[in-house]
């Protein structure tokens, strides 16, 4: 028998609720019976790409979008980790980001890069209402 | 955010004391670090043992303060990472460019 999760989450689109929905990421991995890894390392891996995402539409939204919501969605099923994270903004398309300079020292740019090593697949697509970053990861 | 300074010598001793160090509080680190430099402090070490967490943020916030630390000839030193901490430094390639103890005592001596 497989484990199935879903998880929708709607908060404003602020930084300070970051803590909040890493932490539900991280206690949703903490559930996984049947995942054979390091389980707390999965915890703080999902902790950070949804700290990441959600980090990147705030960056990325109008001023006056502090008011939004950002909506997230994390699913597990078949074995397969998936997070949504739908913005209503002008949207980031992080599938058009290069992999940062190393050598150079740069203060930004990390945080895509994070996301893609940590998830298997990352797509990024506009909807009929905002866009949608869709990360996957097995569980296998 | 929530942060202790001491002196110890000549250096600089931050201990953060957040479990987490991302997009909404790295601001406030960066900005504690500015103020020193501003006094002529460039002899920075900062403890992460409280730290269990750290976002691409919180590392952008730490190599400013190196910038920073290495623009005013000082130094910037980390130390009591916490293991996943220390593996986010070292998927980033980050760990090549800080000095990172594993205690303070011997991040000290170091300076």
């Amino acid at each position: 028998m497989s484990e199935k999760i879903e998880v929708n989450i709607r908060v404003p689109n602020q930084t300070r609720y970051l803590s909040l929905i890493g932490k539900i990421g991280e206690d949703i991995a903490r559930t996984l019976k049947l995942y054979r890894g390091d389980r707390e390392e999965l915890a703080f891996n999902i902790n950070l790409v949804l700290t990441e995402a959600m980090t990147n539409v705030i960056r990325h939204s109008r001023e006056e979008a502090a008011a939004d919501e950002i909506n997230i969605a994390i699913s597990i099923c078949d074995q397969e980790l998936k997070i949504q994270v739908f913005d209503q903004g002008r949207g980031f398309d992080v599938c058009s980001i290069p992999a940062p300079d190393f050598k150079r020292l740069d203060e930004h740019g990390r945080g895509v890069f994070i996301i893609r090593s940590i998830m298997d697949r990352v797509s990024y697509r506009k909807l009929k209402s905002g866009n949608v970053l869709e990360m996957i990861k097995s569980l296998r | 955010m929530n942060i202790t300074i001491e002196e110890k010598a000549s250096v600089v001793f931050i201990s953060v004391k957040e479990e987490r160090l991302d997009a909404h509080n790295s601001g406030d680190l960066k900005n504690q670090m500015l103020s020193l430099f501003e006094d002529g402090k460039t002899q920075l070490l900062i403890d992460l043992k409280d730290v269990r967490f750290v976002d691409s943020s919180g590392l952008g916030a730490l190599v400013s303060g190196f910038k920073n630390a290495s623009s005013h000839n000082g130094n910037l030193k980390l130390c009591n990472l916490q293991p996943q901490v220390k593996s986010m430094f070292e998927l980033t390639r980050l760990h090549r460019v800080f000095e990172i103890f594993p205690d303070a005592e011997e991040a000290l001596a170091s300076f």
